[in-house]
This record gives structure tokens, sequence and C-alpha cells, in this order.
């Protein structure tokens, strides 16, 4: 378990998948506009929510991720007309089948953050966070060879 | 089992085939092996039983390739894998001459076994047209043991006895459902996380990854699979923990939502006697109460619901409301 140096606590490790075209810009935004969110986000950029392959979440949890988030554009506001409506179903069935073998279904989430939505961005890490910070350390889904 | 050998036999004979996939027999009566007939003589070696489980239409992929038609066996649920790969351009239907085989559900020695009859050297009574109990002879002594009792746990989800795609019929089949698909699903669904958890870890610690679900399933059929990559984490080899099992079948039952019919052949091969049909099903139970009802390999036109969308879709946070409390 991943532990603060200075004061003991817990650490999770939190993985976002943001779309190049809206939520990637829209961490941006949160920037500039000095909303913070938690250092404990790890931003992965990808060209479209619908490259999110679901063995890549896995494969996040595998590595010791304690969250995974996904954020895309607005149904309807996809780059690419439609795939994000491709994730919606896929991570719809994903997030059934974590939660039908037992792992905490608070651990995954999707959010549509738009390039105009700094403030959405910042909240919605802050409550992930804060909702992983609760759910505390991943021990369902993780490789034990990561783990020193 | 005669009416099926000759049928094969004429068409050899007229040239309207130039192969027979069909079952031959195998070491025990109860292990009938997937095999190609090349002439009449060979066919002598035929059988059709009630072991014969295997769903011929994955072979059907590597059959379209070579020249000429091959004859194939369909049961009833194999018709829906054959209509699936078609409707994926996998099997080609003019390289196919499909005889709808009767089936009046499929036997699992694994059940016979589960009654505490060991030692098993033969076992009589099982075909088409047989009698309601089959026959062990074992080296203790025989037994009598009721069809259904002895029946896998797919026929007693039976989807029915129609078959979705076929030349011509031989052999009256029986629709065997006596049981509720989802049921099973439903129990570990009802369960708490906890619970659900450690079922799941039993069954799948047992997991000796060696693919035989996957290479058995006729919708996991990619030419390069994923498994294989050197790269992936539980490549070929036994789990070294508990997470590689259960990505691999995630992973394996992710690849196959929304195609996979449910013909129970994952299940059925398991060596270790592992549910595996329980991920498969869970996916198709999803998909049924979120997207509508979706029967894959029903028709060979259908547009699979995971490479479909509607805008009015349930958002992915829907699973906290339908997940375990």
């Amino acid at each position: 378990m991943p532990l603060n140096e200075k004061t003991g606590e817990f650490t999770p490790k939190i993985v976002a998948f943001c779309c190049n075209w809206c939520s990637y810009a829209g961490a941006d935004l949160a920037g500039s506009s000095r909303l913070a969110y938690p250092a404990e986000v790890k931003i992965i950029r990808v060209p479209c929510s619908c490259r999110v392959n679901p063995m890549f979440i896995l494969r996040a949890f595998e590595k010791g991720a304690d969250g995974v988030i996904l954020c895309g554009c607005h149904p309807g506001d996809c780059h690419y007309s439609t795939g994000n409506y491709y994730a919606r179903r896929r991570m719809t069935l994903l997030f059934s089948m974590l939660d039908y073998i037992g792992v905490e279904k608070g651990r995954t989430r999707v959010e549509w953050v738009s390039a105009a939505e700094g403030v959405k961005f910042s909240t919605t890490m802050n409550e992930f966070a804060a909702k992983i910070h609760e759910l505390g350390p991943n021990v369902r889904l993780e490789d034990l060879r990561c783990k020193n | 089992m005669q009416e099926l050998i000759n049928r094969a036999k004429e068409l050899l004979a007229d040239g309207t085939v130039v192969r027979v996939l069909g079952w031959r027999k195998g070491d025990m009566d109860y292990n009938p092996e997937v095999a190609y007939f090349n002439s009449a003589e060979e066919l002598d070696n035929f059988v059709y039983d009630g072991f014969c489980g295997a769903n011929l239409s994955k072979y059907m992929i590597e059959a379209s390739k070579l020249e000429g038609k091959t004859l194939v066996f369909l049961k009833p649920c194999d018709t829906y894998s054959f209509n699936q790969l078609l409707c994926e351009h996998r099997v080609d239907r003019d390289k196919a001459y499909i005889i709808g085989v009767g089936c009046r559900g499929k036997l699992d020695i694994e059940k016979v076994k589960a009654q505490g009859i060991s030692g098993i050297t033969a076992v009589s009574g099982t075909e088409l047209d047989g009698p309601d109990s089959i026959k062990v002879s074992t080296i203790y002594g025989d037994f009598d043991v009721a069809y259904t009792d002895a029946m896998l746990e797919r026929c007693h989800v039976c989807k029915g006895k129609e078959h979705k795609i076929y030349d011509e019929l031989i052999g009256e089949s029986k629709d065997t459902h006596d049981m509720d698909r989802m049921a099973a699903v439903a129990a570990i669904e009802a369960m708490s996380p906890t619970e659900k958890f450690a079922y799941f870890q039993a069954e799948l610690s047992k997991c000796i990854r060696c693919n035989a679900c996957r290479n058995v399933c006729p919708a996991c059929s990619c030419r390069k699979c994923v498994f294989d990559s050197t790269k992936f984490d539980s490549q070929q080899k036994a789990n070294v923990d508990s997470f590689e099992e259960k990505m691999f079948h995630i992973i394996r039952a992710f690849h196959v939502a929304g195609r996979c019919t449910d013909c129970g052949e994952c299940s059925r091969v398991c060596p270790q006697g592992i549910p595996l049909h329980l991920f498969n099903r869970k996916f198709i139970k999803d998909i049924d109460e979120l997207y509508g009802k979706y029967q894959a390999g029903e028709t060979a036109d259908q547009r699979a619901p995971l490479v479909n969308f509607t805008f009015g879709d349930a958002e992915p946070s829907i699973v906290n409301e339908r997940g375990s409390k």
C-alpha cells in the first residue's frame, strides 16, 4: 500500500483516461483556471474514449491502480461522431462484470467532461479521489508481482 | 446414426461434397472426437450419439478455405454458432453442406461420475432414438442412469429444437429446456461483493490456462489472439497469482460479448470443471436487460450489440444502482 512519506496516510493511485479532444483540454482548463484536483490522479491521454480497450482498465488495476476513471466527450459531441457511444456500452458491461466478480463498484467511473468544463473536471476528480480514499487500497485486482 | 452414414456416403459418391466433418469413435464410449472423413470406408468409424457434444461450426472456418464442399453435421444449438460465423464472414456458406441432426440433449460423463459411478468401461443407450436411461458398465457392475440426469448443463437451458440454418434435416430433435438459464447468474448477483469475490477466486484458481475454452469457442476465433502475445501478462502458462486468472477470463468473455451464442462449449471442455459459461451469460443477461433481447446467431444478418448503439443507452453509472448493495 502506497503511503504518504510525510503523513503516513494512504495515497491512492488513480488513473484517468482522458479524451484528447475534450477532457484532456478540460484538465488543461482546470489547471489554467487554478482549480485544484488531487495529485494522485494520473492522466493518460487517449485519442477518444472509444480507444480505451477494457483490458487497459484491467491492466491499470493489475499494475496497482486503486481507481480508474474514463473521461470522454459528452454523448453527441464525439470528435469522431460516435466513438463515445461505443465506449459507453463497453464500459457499462465491463463495470457490471467487475461488480459481478466482486470488485467494489466505486473503483471505476465514466464521466463526460467537455473542453469547457474545467470546473467539472476538478470536482469530478476530487469526488472520485475522495471515494477511493474511502474504499482504501485495491487488494482484489492487483498483480502481486508488482509489489516489492 | 446409420441414416447419417448412408446419406454421407451418398453425398460423397455423387460428388456434392468432397469431405465429411463429423465425429468418430474415441478410445472410450464417452469421448468421441471431431474428425474429417474423406472416403466411404473412413465413415465406418463415424459415430453420432449422446456424447457427440462437440460443436462443429468452428471447424468450418478452416474447412471453408479448403477446395470443394464439406458436409457438416450441426445440432440445433450449433446452427446458432454457424449463423454467427456467417454473419462475421468467417465461414463460406457455399462451401458447406449442412445436415441438421436431431438432438435430445447431450451427455456429460462428469455428471455420471458425480453420482458415484467410477471405473466406467462402456456406456450404451445414448443414441438419438435410445431409451430414457443410459446403461453404464463399470468394473464394479452395471448401472442405469436417467438420460436427463446425465445431461450437460447447457442442455437443461436448451435454446430450442429448431435448426436455424440447414440444407436438410435428419432425425427428430427434442426441446430439453427445464431450467432457468439465468438462475445461476442471478444467484451470484445476489451475493455480497466479498462472497462474489470468494466464489470466483475459488472457481478460477483451478484454471491451468490450457486455453481449451478459447480454442473450442466458435466466437473466439481470431487468427491472432491477444493471449498469444508475449506482452500480455497471462501468456501461455499457469497462473502465478490470483489476478491473472481473472484477467484472462474477463477478457476471454469480453471478446465474445454480444457474439456468444451460449453454446456452452467452454464449460464442456474445461478440464477443471470451471463454470465458464457464467461469465458469458452475465454479459448476455446485461445485454438483454440494458439493450434489449438479443440472441447471437438467431439470423445471419444481425448487428451485434457491442458494435451498435442508441442515443438513449444507459450510462455506465447504472451499474451503481443495478450492482451489488
